[in-house]
């Protein structure tokens, strides 16, 4: 059970758009964090260090909340490690296949009309949706 | 030296906003999921608050004019709606589902060092590589077989 919190949420949420905003008009990149990531991982990259730097924003935001006395909640996770690893594994090559994630189609795309971004979001949630109701209410987790 | 700046404090923002949202709990996402138990539509209003500023921001740089730091905007070119984009979000999606992580709350959480999500984020930087082998190998593959069709 979680609380309903429209207005963190859209707070939350403007700050994510105010940083694919800022992320296009200071270097002209699209903020989608499973292509920033994968720039990385390629050999031979070379375009690394500005990818670097946004990762390292990413890892920052929680330590700067915890010196500012708001640390961050611990993630809730299963206690499966096996299902940690697929679940991972799915994510990095479904969203390196699909060419892009929750913020790559599901903000960035969508906010530049893309429908090719607009079908993965749709596709992604519905398999999410999916996901969960077989692990929630068909094997009861 | 600017541009390397920019990207942190962009990544910082990112970062701050998942965190305010909460969308770094992996709990309140799979309650986003989970339509049919305890829904929690938090993460619509998430989508709502990125759209809106995205959405003015994005169309203020289309107006013209180059970024500060950069030569060009390096707006996406792909736009049909092919077969890996499908599969892709499939497994994407099913994964997301599973344990209410994705890319960017995934990257926030190594903060806490918590080793479940270290193994998530080495499960996941696995399955990016090896899927750009996968296609690297594919791509040599057809070359080769275009190549002898030739001769």
């Amino acid at each position: 059970m979680t609380e309903f919190t429209p207005l963190s949420a859209l707070a939350g949420g403007a700050l994510i758009g105010l940083s694919a905003s800022l992320l296009m008009l200071l270097t002209g990149r699209i903020a989608g964090i499973s292509g920033i990531l994968g720039g990385c991982l390629i050999a031979g990259a070379g375009d690394r260090d500005w990818r670097l730097a946004f990762i390292a924003g990413l890892i920052a935001a929680p330590l700067l909340g915890a010196l500012l006395n708001a640390p961050l909640e611990l993630p809730r996770m299963p206690d499966n490690w096996f299902l940690i690893a697929v679940a991972g594994f799915l994510v990095g090559f479904g969203a390196r296949m699909g060419g892009g994630c929750t913020s790559g189609h599901g903000v960035c795309g969508i906010a530049r009309l893309s429908g090719r971004s607009l079908v993965a979001t749709a596709v992604f949630m519905s398999a999410g949706f999916v996901a969960v109701f077989l692990m929630r209410h068909v094997f009861g987790g | 030296m600017a541009a390397l700046a920019a990207a942190f404090i962009c990544g910082l923002l990112f970062g701050t906003g998942l965190i305010v949202s909460q969308m770094a709990q992996p709990a309140k996402v799979l309650n986003f999921l989970d339509l049919f138990g305890t829904w929690d539509p938090s993460l619509a209003f998430v989508m709502a608050g990125a759209l809106a500023v995205s959405g003015a921001g994005y169309a203020f740089a289309r107006r013209g004019g180059r970024p500060l730091f950069a030569p060009r905007h390096l707006w996406p070119t792909k736009a049909d709606i092919d077969p890996p984009l499908i599969f892709g979000a499939i497994l994407f999606g099913l994964g997301w589902g599973l344990v209410g992580l994705c890319p960017g709350p995934a990257l926030v959480n190594l903060a806490t060092l918590s080793p479940k999500v270290i193994v998530f984020v080495a499960a996941m930087a696995g399955g990016i590589v090896l899927h750009d082998r996968w296609q690297a190998r594919r791509q040599a593959a057809s070359a080769a077989t275009a190549a002898s069709a030739d001769g």
